[in-house]
């Protein structure tokens, strides 16, 4: 088990014909992910090809599901047609949708969100890493890579990493391969104010899911979903979190990178985040090298 | 507005009331209150007199305004802002933000307009009205109703201020704010409603459609570091300290300044070089870091996932031999092909220590200093 990916889905790319997004699809194939089909407006009966695959590319998400049975979809479209290329998705009925793109201004993730209530497609990002759950070949191929992440830094296991950014995730997935453990699934919910899916969500989908017996929640300053995972966190979760919050150094009111990482009136402070994660009873590690052995010590290992 | 005192005079001269305003333009709140380093008191001054307007204007243009907002620094003043000041009967605060955690956009006013909003929600927050947009719907006439009622405004007060509402709204939503702000927004004795200062925060992903906002930009407002770091392409904030950082990825950055803190050190920046540094992007980043006198050294903290870590590492080397930086220099590579990459950093001969870990390389880094 793992959460919302595993070896079987059947992803489509739309930007597959774009230069990042044409590089990280062969990336995902070379992982083992089944990538059955592309979606480029305009350039439907293509084909997208990478050494011995060849994806059929459509103009459609509609017609991609149709013909692939495709249930989930990574989005590298531009800024500016990010936001109707996730609603197409939405439409279509996709499962989930990984939205890779930087830059999505925040009002069009605004109506996004707010169009997407009551749909069954559940949104991570965007301006996320995306989601791997690693498989049992070498360098844990065989499992399912939407997104950016580096494949060969995770290993198959039980420890469920969550967090907003991308190479801090990273570390953390290595850390924890390095100590010889490996991940059920990781999730980047990516660095914008208005994102899909929130710290809870994801938390929840890991305490449900049995293969899942650890947690990594690593959080960054600004808004207050780390606080409202940890408070749930702290009544409901059943299984031992380790964690971290980036940015105790960033000066308040400053945008560090992330859209989504300010310290606005006092608020979001990384103090305030890892004050209401220790007293959830999660082990937060004071330094990024430290994530590792955090995990350990709530573990028991 | 003036650049000159000169101007400020002639201004004053033309607008010839009984009581005019003087105020300086900097991208900073906290004006009234804030002291030039020349030691004259007040970014915003009342006077009677034109002469006065010139005189005072002659000692804020050209000296550097420190407030609450500007940190110890301070901003320097290139123009001030002349008008008539304003019969005033009340002070509102009026704005509207995009809230994060309903992701959508609210309203929040204030009878207690004209004094740190900041403050109000501290002390009195019942004196706070929030009313959440609809992100489809957009403001709705009772809404406007619901404040007028809030804030107590009657008559042609009530009718003039449910129309900059509603005009500040359209400007909120069309414009892509994340931010606007009226600070006082007075009402005169004879039921006018006046926004005697404003203040506007947009969305820097959505200035691609907004030419005209973008058209607004004033760089000699901005850290001049930068604004060149945004030529390579490279997000940058200068901070105090003496330990510069170039960084792979947003959180990784802020968790590497967090490493230095921990260490003992105080981080000289935030530097993202985004997720595929090129070899020009670390040249830049490097002459950026380099024309901070501040900066005693450099460490450099990358987790080349997808990236190629002997591409950094010749990248970092070519640069070094390139800006003759001198500079302690600490580097940490991690991920894809990170055998070679610190062999070719070792191979190069020059003076560059490497490092474990994040941990290792941030004590390295303020052991340098």
């Amino acid at each position: 088990m793992s959460i919302l990916v595993n070896e079987d889905t059947k992803v489509l790319v739309q930007g597959i014909t774009g230069g990042f997004g044409g590089r990280h699809a062969g990336l995902s194939l070379d992982y083992g992910t089944a990538l059955v089909a592309g979606v480029t407006p305009g350039k439907g009966g293509q084909n997208f090809e990478h050494g011995d695959h060849k994806v059929p590319v459509y103009d459609t998400v509609a017609e991609a599901m149709a013909e692939t049975g495709a249930t989930a979809s990574a989005i590298f479209v531009p800024p500016p047609f990010a936001a109707d290329a996730i609603l197409e998705a939405v439409e279509a009925g996709v499962d989930l949708v990984v939205a890779i793109t930087e830059g999505i201004p925040v009002m069009d993730m605004m109506r996004v969100k707010e169009i997407m209530k009551g749909s069954k497609t559940r949104l991570i990002g965007p301006n996320c890493p995306g989601i791997v759950t690693p498989g049992t070949g070498p360098d844990s191929t065989g499992g399912c890579r939407i997104g950016i992440a580096p494949g060969y830094i995770h290993k198959k296991g039980t420890v469920g990493v969550l967090s907003r950014s991308g190479t801090l995730t990273y570390e953390a997935v290595w850390q924890v391969t390095q100590l010889g453990y490996g991940q059920s699934t990781c999730v980047g919910i990516g660095g914008d104010p208005i994102n899909g899916t929130s710290h809870l969500d994801v938390l929840k989908l890991f305490n449900d899911d049995p293969e899942t017996e650890a947690i990594i929640m690593i959080g960054e300053i600004g808004g207050s979903a780390e606080e409202e995972a940890a408070e749930w966190a702290k009544e409901f979760c059943k299984k031992p979190i380790a964690g971290f919050i980036a940015g105790a150094t960033a000066p308040p009111g400053r945008r560090m990178g992330h859209a989504g990482a300010i310290v606005s009136g006092g608020k979001g402070t990384a103090e305030a985040k890892k004050e209401a994660m220790a007293d959830a009873g999660m082990v937060v590690a004071e330094t990024p090298s430290g994530i590792g052995q955090a995990l350990l010590d709530a573990w028991g290992k | 507005m003036a650049e000159t005192a000169e101007e400020a005079l002639k201004i004053a001269q033309e607008i010839n009331s009984d009581l005019m305003v003087v105020k300086a333009q900097v991208h900073a709140g906290g004006r009234g209150k804030g002291t030039f380093k020349n030691g004259f008191e007040g970014g915003v001054h009342l006077t009677k007199s034109a002469e006065d307007i010139g005189s005072i204007a002659g000692k804020m243009i050209g000296q550097t305004l420190v407030t609450k907002q500007t940190g110890e620094e301070g901003k320097l003043v290139r123009k001030v802002m002349v008008a008539d000041a304003v019969d005033i009967k009340h002070e509102y605060y009026l704005a509207v933000l995009m809230d994060r955690e309903t992701s959508r956009p609210v309203i929040v006013a204030s009878t207690e307009g004209g004094m740190d909003i900041e403050e109000v929600a501290e002390s009195s927050p019942e004196k706070i009205l929030r009313v959440f947009i609809h992100p489809l719907a957009g403001l709705q006439a009772h809404q406007v109703r619901k404040l007028i009622v809030g804030l107590g405004l009657k008559g042609p007060a009530a009718k003039a201020f449910g129309k900059v509402l509603k005009n500040l709204y359209r400007l909120f939503a069309s414009l892509d704010c994340d931010m606007v702000e009226i600070n006082p927004l007075v009402e005169t004795p004879d039921g006018e409603v006046l926004a005697l200062d404003a203040k506007f925060g947009f969305d820097d992903n959505a200035l691609y459609r907004h030419p005209e906002v973008e058209a607004y930009r004033d760089i000699e407002e901005e850290d001049p570091r930068e604004v060149a770091a945004a030529e390579f392409d490279l997000s940058y904030i200068g901070l105090d300290g003496n330990i510069a950082c170039l960084v792979n990825g947003a959180g990784l950055a802020m968790a590497t300044m967090d490493a230095i803190k921990f260490s003992g050190g105080d981080p000289a920046n935030f530097l993202d070089v985004g997720g595929g540094a090129t070899e020009a992007q670390v040249k830049g980043a490097f002459n950026i870091i380099q024309s901070d006198p501040k900066v005693e050294a450099i460490l450099i903290n990358i987790f080349g996932g997808i990236m190629d870590c002997n591409v950094i590492a010749q990248g970092v080397v070519a640069a070094v031999k390139e800006t003759g930086l001198k500079l302690p220099l600490v580097v940490r590579l991690e991920g894809n092909n990170v055998a070679a990459g610190r062999e070719t950093l070792t191979a190069s001969g020059l003076a560059i220590t490497g490092a474990d870990d994040l941990a290792d390389a941030a004590k390295k880094a303020v052991a340098a200093v």
